[in-house]
C-alpha cells in the first residue's frame, strides 16, 4: 500500500469500523471485537506511513475541491504523523480499557458509544493529516460534534448542562473566531495550505498578524487557553474512557496540535519571532499554566483535578509554540506525546478506582493503595511523568521546553515551567501519599476489604490498559530521541 | 423542436395542469399523482434550461412570436435558470412528500384544492422568474400570491385564516407598490420590457420620478420577500399554514422575491440607482438588523415552526446583506445563500411536518423524547440545523464563507464579526429544539409515537443529503452563483 | 407646469392615502378590504391618466385623427382590474370563513381572542 492510499485508508478505517459497530450492535462480544480490530488496523496503517515521513517525503492526497482554489487535502508531515500515531495507538489500549469499564459499570447505549468513538477517531486522524486549514477546520468541527453524544452519554440533567457548555464554547469559538481567522487568512494570503515557513510573511502587516493570532488562539477552543477552558472540566461528566482518550488525548491534543501547526505552518516561526506578535500569547499561556495548576490543587474531585491539570499541561504546549524558537517548538511537539501517555494513565486509574471502589473524590482515597496496588502504582508512575521526573518521558519534553525558553531569552518562562512542575507535584503527590500512607477510613467498603487483606482491583481489561500506558510513560523516556528526530524537520529550512 | 419552447413550457405546463386538479375532487390521490408528474416534469424542464443557458448563454423567447418590446419576452439568463432550478427542485421534492402530510392536515374534501392551488403557485413563481416583462411579472406575482393566500388558509387552525387575510392585505399593498414603481418607469421610458428598460433608464435615473419609482419598488418587493421590518405577515403565515405549504413557501416564495429585487436593482437599474439613492446602505442596515434581531427573537419562540419562521427572516437578512454590498463576492454570497437557504429551510420544515404528522403539534415542548421515537426525522432536523448554523460539510458553511469573504474584501471586519455572532444565535435556537427532543423523556401519559412513513422520509432526506452534497461539491452552486453575480455586476462573461 | 396642471396626480395621491389610511385605521376587515380597493383604484387612475395626451383621441384609426392616446396602459389596467377583483373575492371569502370561526370580523377583537388562546 502506498503512503497516499494509506492516508485515505486511515481516514476510512474508523468510519467503516463505526458502521460495522452499528451492524453488530446486538452482539456485544462481536461489536467489541470489531472495535479492537479497527483500532489495531488503524494503528498499523498509520504506522505504515511513518517510514515514508521519516525519509523526508510528504505523502499527499486531495479528495475534492470544496471551494474554488480550496481543496480537501491531506498531507502528512512530522507533527501530524506524531499526533496520528499517538491517537491511533492509544485507541487500541483505550478500547481494551473501555470494554472493562463499560461492562464493569453497566453503562447503557454502548453501541452508540463505540460508534461515535470511532467517528471521533476518524476526525482526529483527519485533523492530524490535514494539508490545509480548511481541511483541518472541517475535521475539527466533526470532532466536536461527534464527541457531543459521548460527553452527554448519560443523558441526565447534569450531562445536558455540561453538554451545553461543551458545545457552546467549542462551537462558539470555532465558528465565531477560528472561521473568521481562516477566511481572513484566505483573503490576505490567497492560500490556506500548511507551508513550511508560513504563508503570511510579507502579506500581513503587524496589526493583522496580531489580530489573526488572537482569532486563531482563542478560536481553537480545544487548546483550552483561559478563559475558554470551561468546556474541559464540563466534559468530565462523560464515562471515563471518553475523558481518557478524548479529553486527555484526541480532542485536547487536536487543539494543542492545531496551535502548533498554525504557528509553524500558517504564521511561520521566523515571521512571528521577527514581529514579536506572540508576546501576549506567552503571557496568556503562562497565566493559564499557573492558574490552572492552582485551581487543580483545590479540586477534590479526582477527574476535575486531572482536567485542570490537563488545561495547565496544554498551556505548556501553547507556551512552547508561542516562544517561537526551534527548540521550544520541538519541545511542544514532544510534550504532545509525553503528556498524552501520562495523562491517559491517570484517567485510566481514576476510572479503575471508580469501577472497583465507586469513589470519585480524592478525600475518599485514603489507603486505597492497599486494595488497589497496581492501579495506584501506575498512578504514581504517570504522576511522576507529568511532574517531569526522570526516568520518565515527561522529563525530556519539559527539559526541551525550558531550553527553548532560555534560547529565546525568555528567562521568566523558564521559571514559569519550573514553578509549574512544583505545582503539579503539589496537586499529584498528595493523592499518592494519601493512597499509600494514610490508613483507610474505617467505615468505607474498601476498608473492610483491606482489613481482610484482600485485593480489590478493577476488571482485568482496565488493568492491562493502565499498566501498558504506565510502562509506555517509562519507555518514552528512552525513545524521546526518536520523537525529536521525527520532529526535527518542521522548523528546519524551507524545502517545500 | 420542443427544446426551443422550453421557456414557455416551464410556466404553461403547471398553469394548465392546475385547473385539471379540480377534476379529482373525490380522488385526492389522483390529484396528487397529477401534481407529482407535473412537478417533476417542471423540474426536468428547469434542468434542461439551466443546461442550455450554461452552454449557450441567455435564452430569449418571443411569446406568440411577437417581437419584443411590443410582445412579451421570456428571458432566461444564468440567474433565472438557477432560481428556476431551486423553485422546481424544491417543488418536486415537497410534492413527493405531500400526500400523507396533506391527508393528515387538510380535510379530505379540500385536498384537491390544495393541489390545484399548489400548481398555480408553482406556475406563478416560475413565471416571475422566466418573464422578461416588468408588468407580466406583476401578473405572475399576483398569481403566486393569491394562490399562496389560499394555501395558507388551508391550515388546520382557525388562526390560519387570519394569518392568510393579513398576508393578503400586506401582499396586495406590496404588489400595488410594485405596479406604481413599474408605472413610473414606463412613464419615463415608454417600455415595460426589462432589457429595454435597462437600455433607457440610465439616462433618466437621476430624475425625481425614478427616485420615487425606486422607493416604491423597494418597499413593494420588500413586503413580498419578508424584509425586516415589513416581515410582520411572515411568522404567522408560516406558523399556521399546513406543513407542506410552509416548507414550499419558505424555500421558494421569498427566494423568488429576492430574485425580483436583484433583477430590478442590477438588471434594470444596473446598479446606477445606488448613486442617487442610498438604497444599498438602507438595505445593508436592515439586513444586519434582521440577522441580529430576528435570530434573537427566534430564540424565545415556543412553537418550532414560528422559531424557524423568524430564523427565515434572519436568513433573508443574510441575502439582503450580500446584495447590498454591491460587489461580485457579495452578490455571489447572496445568490448562493438563496439556493442554500432554500435547501436547509425546506429540509427543516419538512422535518417539522413529520413531527406534526405524528404528534399533532409543532410546539417545542411537545417534542420531548422524539429523538428516540422518531430517530430519522430528528436526525434530519439536527443535520438541517447544522446547515443553518453553518457547520462545515453543509451548505450553510459555504454561504457563510462567501459572506464573510465579501465583508473582509471591503475591510469591514466588524461586519464579519456580526455575521458570525448571528450564526451563533442560530446555534442557540437550534439547540433548544435538539435538547428537548433528545434529553427530555416523552411524558408517560403521552400516546406512543412511531417514525414518519417512508414516503415522507425519503424526500426529506433527499433534501438533507443535498444540504451535505452541495456543502462538499460546490462546483454547480458556487460556479453558477459566481457567474450570475458577474453577469449582474456586468463584469466578465 | 403649475400645481393645478398636475391635478391628476393630486387625485391619485389623495385616493391612495385615503385607501391606505382605511386599511391601517379600520379594525373591520370588510372596511379594510374596501380601503385596499380604493388604494388599488388610485393606481388604476394613475396609469390611465398617464396615457392621456392633450388633443388626442381614443386610439381608433380614422383619417381625421392624427394623435392617439397610448392604448397600452388601458390594457395593463384591464389586467390589473381582473387581479384586483380576484383579490377582493378571495379576501371576502376569507372574511366569511373568519366570521364562521371567530364570530366577528373586527381585527382587534380577533387579536384579543388569539392572545388569550396563545
Amino acid at each position: 500500500m502506498s503512503a497516499d492510499t494509506a492516508i485515505l485508508a486511515a481516514l476510512a478505517t474508523p468510519l467503516i469500523g463505526g458502521l460495522l459497530i452499528l451492524l453488530t450492535g446486538s452482539i456485544p462480544n462481536l461489536r467489541e471485537a470489531v472495535t479492537l480490530v479497527t483500532a489495531a488496523v488503524l494503528f498499523l496503517i498509520v504506522a505504515s506511513i511513518t517510514p515514508t515521513v521519516l525519509a523526508g517525503d510528504r505523502p499527499e492526497v486531495t479528495l475534492l475541491q470544496m471551494l474554488p482554489g480550496l481543496d480537501i487535502t491531506f498531507r502528512v508531515e512530522p507533527l501530524g504523523m506524531l499526533f496520528g500515531l499517538i491517537a491511533s495507538g492509544l485507541w487500541i489500549i483505550n478500547s481494551i480499557y473501555s470494554i472493562g469499564y463499560m461492562r464493569g459499570n453497566d453503562e447503557g447505549h454502548q453501541t452508540r458509544f463505540y460508534f461515535f468513538f470511532a467517528v471521533a477517531l476518524s476526525s482526529a486522524v483527519g485533523v492530524a493529516f490535514s494539508g490545509n486549514m480548511l481541511t483541518l477546520f472541517v475535521c475539527y468541527e466533526v470532532l466536536t460534534l461527534s464527541t457531543y453524544p459521548l460527553v452527554t452519554h448519560h443523558g441526565d440533567a447534569n450531562s445536558l448542562r455540561s453538554g451545553r457548555i461543551y458545545m457552546g464554547i467549542l462551537l462558539g469559538t470555532s465558528i465565531g473566531l477560528l472561521l473568521f481567522g481562516m477566511v481572513w487568512t484566505w483573503h490576505v494570503a490567497g492560500t490556506l495550505n500548511f507551508t513550511q515557513g508560513g504563508i503570511l510573511e510579507g502579506k500581513a502587516d503587524e496589526t493583522i498578524t496580531v489580530a489573526l493570532l488572537f482569532l486563531y488562539m482563542f478560536g481553537i477552543g480545544k487548546a483550552a487557553l483561559m478563559p475558554i477552558h470551561r468546556w474541559l472540566p464540563a466534559a468530565m461528566v462523560a464515562p471515563t474512557p471518553v475523558s481518557a482518550l478524548l479529553h486527555a488525548v484526541a480532542v485536547v491534543k487536536a487543539g494543542a496540535f492545531t496551535v502548533v501547526k498554525v504557528i509553524v505552518y500558517i504564521f511561520g516561526v521566523d515571521f512571528l519571532a521577527d514581529t514579536g506578535a506572540t508576546e501576549w500569547l506567552m503571557i496568556v499561556a503562562a497565566a493559564t499554566l499557573l492558574i490552572a495548576s492552582v485551581v487543580a490543587m483545590r479540586k477534590d474531585n479526582l477527574k476535575a483535578r486531572l482536567a485542570y491539570s490537563t488545561i495547565s499541561q496544554l498551556s505548556y504546549i501553547v507556551l512552547g509554540a508561542a516562544l517561537v524558537t526551534g527548540t521550544a517548538i520541538i519541545g511542544a511537539g514532544m510534550h504532545l506525546a509525553m503528556h498524552a501517555m501520562g495523562k491517559i494513565t491517570l484517567f485510566f486509574c481514576a476510572g479503575a478506582i471508580y469501577t472497583a471502589a465507586h469513589k470519585t473524590e480524592i478525600s475518599q482515597l485514603n489507603g486505597i493503595g492497599r486494595t488497589m496496588p497496581i492501579t495506584m502504582g501506575a498512578f504514581a508512575i504517570a504522576s511522576l511523568s507529568i511532574i517531569g521526573i526522570p526516568p520518565l518521558g515527561g522529563s525530556w519534553s519539559k527539559f526541551q521546553l525550558m531550553l527553548g525558553a532560555a534560547e529565546g531569552d525568555h528567562l521568566v518562562y523558564v521559571f514559569v515551567y519550573a514553578a509549574s512542575s512544583l505545582l503539579s507535584a503539589a496537586y499529584l503527590v498528595p493523592i499518592i501519599a494519601r493512597a499509600f500512607l494514610l490508613p483507610p477510613e474505617a467505615k468505607s467498603a474498601g476498608a473492610a476489604a483491606a482489613h481482610e487483606g484482600g485485593i480489590q482491583e478493577a476488571p482485568l481489561p482496565c488493568l492491562i490498559a493502565l499498566c501498558t500506558t504506565a510502562v509506555g510513560a517509562i519507555a518514552l523516556f528512552f525513545y524521546a530521541d526518536a520523537i525529536a528526530a521525527l520532529l526535527a524537520p518542521i522548523t528546519g529550512p524551507i524545502t517545500g | 423542436m420542443i427544446s426551443a419552447h422550453l421557456p414557455i413550457l416551464q410556466v404553461v405546463v403547471p398553469l394548465i395542469a392546475a385547473p385539471l386538479g379540480l377534476l379529482f375532487r373525490r380522488t385526492p390521490n389522483l390529484a396528487w399523482l397529477l401534481t407529482l408528474v407535473i412537478s417533476w416534469l417542471t423540474l426536468a424542464i428547469s434542468v434542461a434550461l439551466l443546461a442550455q443557458v450554461l452552454t449557450g448563454g441567455p435564452i430569449s423567447y418571443e411569446l406568440g412570436s411577437w417581437a419584443p418590446p411590443w410582445g412579451i419576452e421570456y428571458r432566461i439568463d444564468i440567474l433565472s435558470a438557477f432560481v428556476l432550478l431551486i423553485v422546481s427542485g424544491v417543488g418536486a421534492l415537497v410534492i413527493l412528500y405531500a400526500r400523507q402530510s396533506v391527508e393528515a392536515e387538510i380535510p379530505g374534501d379540500r385536498i384537491y384544492l390544495f393541489y390545484t392551488m399548489y400548481l398555480l403557485a408553482l406556475a406563478g413563481l416560475l413565471g416571475i422568474v422566466t418573464t422578461g416583462d416588468a408588468f407580466n411579472l406583476f401578473v405572475f406575482l399576483e398569481i403566486s400570491s393569491l394562490s399562496s393566500y389560499v394555501l395558507i388558509a388551508l391550515g388546520a387552525e382557525r388562526r390560519a385564516l387570519t394569518a392568510a387575510f393579513r398576508y393578503l392585505v400586506l401582499g396586495t399593498i406590496g404588489a400595488t407598490f410594485y405596479v406604481i414603481g413599474v408605472g413610473l418607469m414606463y412613464q419615463m421610458t415608454g417600455t415595460l420590457n426589462i432589457a429595454d428598460l435597462a437600455a433607457r433608464l440610465p439616462d433618466v435615473v437621476q430624475t425625481r420620478t425614478m427616485l420615487v419609482a425606486i422607493g416604491f419598488l423597494t418597499v413593494g418587493i420588500g413586503l413580498k420577500l419578508g424584509l425586516f421590518p415589513v416581515h410582520v405577515w411572515l411568522p404567522n403565515a408560516y406558523t399556521y399554514a399546513p406543513s407542506v405549504v410552509t416548507a414550499f413557501l419558505a424555500a421558494t416564495a421569498t427566494k423568488v422575491a429576492v430574485y425580483v429585487l436583484l433583477r430590478m436593482y442590477y438588471t434594470v437599474f444596473q446598479g446606477h440607482l445606488f448613486a442617487p439613492l442610498p438604497v444599498d446602505e438602507i438595505l445593508f442596515v436592515l439586513g444586519i438588523l434582521a440577522m441580529l434581531a430576528m435570530s434573537a427573537v427566534a430564540i424565545f419562540q415556543t412553537n418550532a415552526k414560528r422559531l424557524l419562521a423568524y430564523s427565515s427572516v434572519a436568513q433573508i437578512g443574510y441575502m439582503i446583506l450580500g446584495i447590498s454590498l454591491v460587489t461580485v463576492t457579495g452578490l455571489t454570497a447572496g445568490v448562493l445563500h438563496l439556493f442554500n437557504h432554500a435547501l436547509m429551510k425546506a429540509a427543516l420544515f419538512l422535518a417539522l411536518g413529520c413531527v406534526f404528522l405524528r404528534i399533532r403539534s409543532a410546539k417545542v415542548d411537545d417534542m420531548a423524547g422524539l429523538g428516540k421515537a422518531m430517530p430519522w426525522t430528528m436526525a434530519a432536523f439536527v443535520l438541517g440545523g447544522f446547515s443553518l448554523i453553518g457547520v462545515p460539510l453543509t451548505v450553510g458553511f459555504i454561504s457563510k464563507w462567501y459572506l464573510i469573504l465579501a465583508a473582509l474584501e471591503k475591510d469591514w471586519w466588524w461586519l464579519a464579526a456580526i455575521i458570525l455572532i448571528s450564526s451563533l444565535l442560530a446555534v442557540i435556537y437550534i439547540w433548544r429544539v435538539v435538547e428537548v427532543a433528545y434529553f427530555r423523556a416523552r411524558p408517560a401519559e403521552a400516546p406512543p409515537v412511531t417514525e414518519a412513513p417512508l414516503f415522507m422520509l425519503v424526500p426529506m432526506w433527499a433534501l438533507v443529503l443535498a444540504n451535505i452534497y452541495f456543502g462538499i461539491d460546490t462546483d454547480l452552486t458556487v460556479g453558477t452563483a459566481a457567474r450570475a453575480a458577474q453577469f449582474l455586476m456586468g463584469v466578465g462573461s | 407646469m403649475n400645481v393645478l396642471g398636475l391635478f391628476n396626480y393630486w387625485i391619485v395621491v389623495i385616493l391612495m392615502m385615503a385607501g391606505f389610511y382605511v386599511v391601517i385605521a379600520q379594525e373591520n376587515m370588510i372596511k379594510k378590504l374596501v380601503g385596499l380597493n380604493v388604494f388599488q383604484v388610485a393606481v388604476f387612475v394613475f396609469y390611465i391618466s398617464m396615457s392621456k395626451i392633450d388633443g388626442a383621441t381614443a386610439p381608433i384609426l380614422g383619417d381625421e385623427f392624427e394623435v392617439y392616446a397610448n392604448p397600452l396602459p388601458h390594457v395593463l389596467i384591464l389586467t390589473a382590474i381582473v387581479v384586483g377583483v380576484a383579490t377582493t373575492a378571495l379576501g371576502l371569502a376569507l372574511i366569511v370563513r373568519i366570521r364562521d370561526a371567530y364570530d366577528t370580523v373586527e381585527d382587534d377583537e380577533i387579536q384579543r381572542i388569539e392572545e388569550t388562546e396563545a
